[in-house]
């Protein structure tokens, strides 16, 4: 391993390092308080073996879905890191979709394809194939690898365009079989960005809960989520409730330890900031990414093309709340995305990696309902719940989705630091000249990603406005789960379009202005 | 960001200040209750006249999130009635202690006889599986015809809904030591289990399952709101086990003497008028002018089931636990 410049600089401290701090501080209050607010004693009695059944099941297709979605990835992410195609930008784009689709929303699409009904099962009946069934652990398993899968391509994809277009070039030079290219500069690259990518994915996936339940077939499908859900809603075991919530955290501790043990800088020095991806091999190699970036867009593409079909329907028939509420979700959406990289990136920024780490990953393993009830216990004395809905629906929210934006965002703070590092320390530049002329442009591309996946993140929850909110300040998720729960299926259908779209040009927005910095 | 936080806050504290002089009775109930295609609306324009008052509904998920809800909020909730839990609640619900007697209201128009000293009920249903005409020539007659065939149904999760809980407490009323045998019977018949009514109903109409635990008024829905007769409700023979909906004044209610008006309203011709085409269930007093065209097509069970709130309450964890253990396997 090169040595590490970054090191030799002096530690700067300055109100950033303070600033970083005391975010970490407020994360770590906002997760805690509410566990307190439930009454958690850390003193309780061990797990019941049914609780025992449960936190095993949950592991277990999360490890699953974690391990598929991220070890996938790296042949779609180099296929798309190495070729250039019309329409290359779409399908980048594109990615984020899956990931931004309402729970419910993306089981209905996915059925649509792969159900008992679906096209799948047609086409095999049409060829006289007896059907498959996707209830059952590797329903779970493939209805989490299709949200996450794109979301880790896309981390990854990152990570390639962070190899300096020289180590490329330089490669070509010395004539380097891509095999050796691979184990000279993407598994190093790999190396770094892969645990983390997993880490997101693995904890996303411990609290699973309509997703691992419908999809998993039955109660073998248990996960920590639902005997949280069933804690707090039929026997107000409080307590209980902040016990298994405390079990969510220490796993994603213990995977968050796991990772950073795997995880090493790859180092690779720094370049002239121009990026040109491996270098696209010929022939036969040639067809492969073509059929590989071809079988990634259709796993993905004919879900979503299910729930536009069964969407546009009832775009026709749209009630009028759609649109007010609309309004609502995109206000709390912007501003929960702000508030989100703005967080994520005073901790990107500081030169510790473990504590800001750990503080922007917790809150992936945080249940919703937990986090909500707590906060109404808190804030309720106080004041009436319903008066707050929106900004604690925008501040949860902003919580919820650092973690994605910190991992977009750390890893080039990082890079970022180690080729520049030097340079602003002999120039001595002060922290908001450092801030302004070297990182944020070069951090531009993953600022777009980041603030655009918070923002369209924000717009499709609903665990914590549904306790908060009364029916005047219903947002979009919500008025879709009414509309479902009072037979309106075609326009539930959709309004859940409507909500889809704008997360999608809300996620498209960002991104774009993130990707064209040259422009 | 702080000035966007700012103008927020201050717009809801705008919305809050915008209320006439008149008292306002405040009325915690389930989301779909108070969304625009629910009872709410119809609802707080008739009531509001006769009360001179502003009726104002919270909308707290569904009937099992009320029950939390109004533990979380214990005495100092705003709310002077609680409207939406159902009878397998009503137990744990009068345990919290929170509920105040009703003096006597009676219903009326019950299958089976109900009289509770804190709850009124206001609207009822049969549980029942619910499919499609043009798919199934003859449904089957009893869980054990259902665990006979080689349909496929879709049911709710009783750890987190209630139509899931009926369906369990009702299997164990009509077979008592017998339902473990029978959910382990049904297992090849059931696709899947979802979180909710909401999840099951979408998965049964897009074709994943044959049938799904519904009511026997959810054809009617389709009947007369979609013109759609596909849909109905299979009778079986152990009976249907049923659901009522309550009502209750709160103990602590900051508008005792509305809360009582308005739970007598819950038996008045122009609330039971409201009920079946915006609920879809039964209203608790028939309406004067019968039911609306449509609802006579649904069928109706002979024997209609219901455990008393004591038994419904002592037998759901262990039922619950049958059912588990009968499913995992």
């Amino acid at each position: 391993m090169p040595p590490c410049p970054a090191e030799a600089v002096p530690a700067q401290r300055s109100g950033a390092g303070w600033g970083a701090i005391l975010t970490a501080l407020l994360i770590a209050l906002m997760l805690v308080a509410p566990l307190a607010a439930l009454g958690l004693r850390l003193r309780d009695p061990n797990l019941p073996a049914g609780d025992l059944a449960t936190v095993r099941f949950t592991l277990l297709q999360a490890a699953i879905s974690a391990g598929l979605s991220a070890i996938l990835a790296v042949p779609v992410a180099r296929a798309l890191a190495r070729r250039r195609f019309p329409g290359r930008g779409l399908v980048i784009s594109t990615l984020g979709a899956p990931f931004l689709l309402p729970v419910i929303v993306a089981i209905l699409g996915l059925l649509a394809v792969f159900g008992r009904a679906g096209w799948l099962n047609g086409a095999l009946g049409a060829v006289g194939v007896p059907p498959v069934s996707i209830y059952g652990l590797h329903g779970v398993v493939l209805a989490h690898v299709f949200f996450n899968l794109p979301l880790a391509t896309r981390m990854l994809l990152q990570g390639w365009s962070a190899i300096p277009a020289e180590r490329f070039r330089l490669a070509r030079s010395l004539d380097l079989p891509p095999a050796a290219i691979f184990r000279h500069l993407e598994l190093p690259m790999l190396r770094e960005v892969l645990p983390g990518a997993a880490l997101v994915i693995f904890t996303l996936c411990l609290s699973s809960f309509a997703v691992a339940l419908t999809l998993g077939g039955g109660p073998r499908a248990t996960t920590v989520e639902l005997a949280i859900y069933q804690a707090l809603r039929f026997e107000f075991d409080l307590p209980a409730a902040a016990r298994l919530s405390l079990i969510q955290f220490a796993l994603c501790a213990a995977a968050f330890a796991l990772a950073t043990r795997i995880a090493l800088p790859a180092g690779f020095g720094a370049g002239f900031d121009r990026t040109g991806g491996p270098p696209g091999p010929p022939g036969l190699r040639r067809i492969a990414d073509a059929a590989l970036i071809l079988a990634a867009c259709a796993f993905l593409a004919l879900p979503i093309a299910a729930v536009v079909a069964r969407g546009a329907p009832g775009l026709m028939e749209l009630p009028a709340p759609v649109w007010s509420a609309a309004g609502r979700s995109v206000a709390v959406a912007l501003g929960s995305a702000a508030l989100s990289t703005v967080t994520a990136l005073m901790l990107a920024l500081t030169r510790a990696r473990v504590w800001p780490g750990l503080a922007a990953t917790l809150p992936l393993a945080a249940s919703p309902l937990v986090l909500g009830t707590g906060l109404f216990l808190i804030v309720q004395p106080f004041v009436r719940p319903a008066d707050l809905a929106l900004p604690v629906t925008m501040i949860v929210n902003a919580l919820l989705t650092v973690p994605f934006a910190y991992r977009l965002l750390a890893p080039e703070a990082v890079r970022i630091r180690q080729d520049y590092g030097r340079l602003m320390a002999s120039l001595d530049m002060t922290a908001r000249a450092r801030l302004r002329i070297v990182l944020l442009p070069r951090l531009r591309p993953a600022l777009g990603f980041a603030t655009g996946l918070a923002a369209a993140l924000s717009m499709g929850d609903l665990g914590v406005i549904a306790l908060f909110a009364d029916r005047q300040q219903a947002t979009l998720p919500l008025l879709v789960q009414q509309l479902m729960g009072a037979y309106r299926l075609q326009q539930a259908a959709g309004a859940a379009l409507v909500l889809v779209t704008l997360s999608f040009a809300l996620f498209v927005a960002f991104d774009r202005w993130g990707r064209h910095a040259d422009a | 960001m702080r000035s966007f936080l700012l103008a927020l806050g201050l717009s809801f504290a705008a919305h809050a200040a915008v209320a006439d002089d008149n008292p306002v009775l405040t009325v915690l109930t389930y989301d779909s209750f108070v969304s625009d295609y629910g009872p709410g609306p119809a609802v707080k324009k008739a009531f509001e006249p006769l009360c001179s008052c502003t009726l104002r509904f919270i909308g707290a998920g569904d009937g099992a999130a009320l029950l939390a809800r109004i533990q979380l909020e214990g005495a100092r909730s705003e709310a002077s009635v609680v409207l939406g839990l159902d009878t397998s609640l009503t137990g744990a619900a009068a345990a919290t202690g929170l509920f105040a007697p009703h003096g006597t209201i009676a219903a009326k128009d019950l299958p089976v006889p109900y009289a509770d000293p804190l709850f009124v009920p206001y609207d009822w249903g049969w549980f029942a599986f619910v499919y499609d005409r043009t798919k199934i020539a003859t449904p089957p007659t009893s869980f054990e015809d259902l665990a006979t065939s080689d349909l496929k149904v879709v049911i709710e999760d009783p750890r987190s809904s209630t139509p899931g809980l009926g369906l369990v407490l009702w299997v164990k009323d009509a077979y008592g030591d017998r339902a473990g045998q029978i959910w382990a019977d049904l297992a090849d018949n059931i696709v899947t289990v979802t979180p909710g009514w909401t999840e099951a109903y979408n998965l049964f109409l897009a074709g994943e399952a044959d049938m799904v635990l519904s009511y026997t008024t959810s054809p009617a829905y389709h009947l007369i709101a979609e013109k759609d007769d596909t849909k109905a409700a299979a009778p079986f023979t152990e009976g249907h086990y049923m659901q009522v909906e309550v009502a209750a004044k709160l103990k602590a209610a900051p508008q005792p003497a509305l809360a009582d008006r308005f739970l007598s309203f819950l038996g008045s011709d122009a609330f039971a008028s409201i009920i079946p085409e915006t609920n879809w269930m039964y209203p608790a007093t028939m309406p004067a002018a019968g039911l609306p065209k449509g609802f006579d097509q649904m069928i109706r069970p002979a024997t209609s089931l219901l455990l008393p709130a004591d038994q419904a309450q002592a037998l759901r964890g262990p039922a619950i636990e049958e059912w588990r253990a009968a499913l995992s396997r």
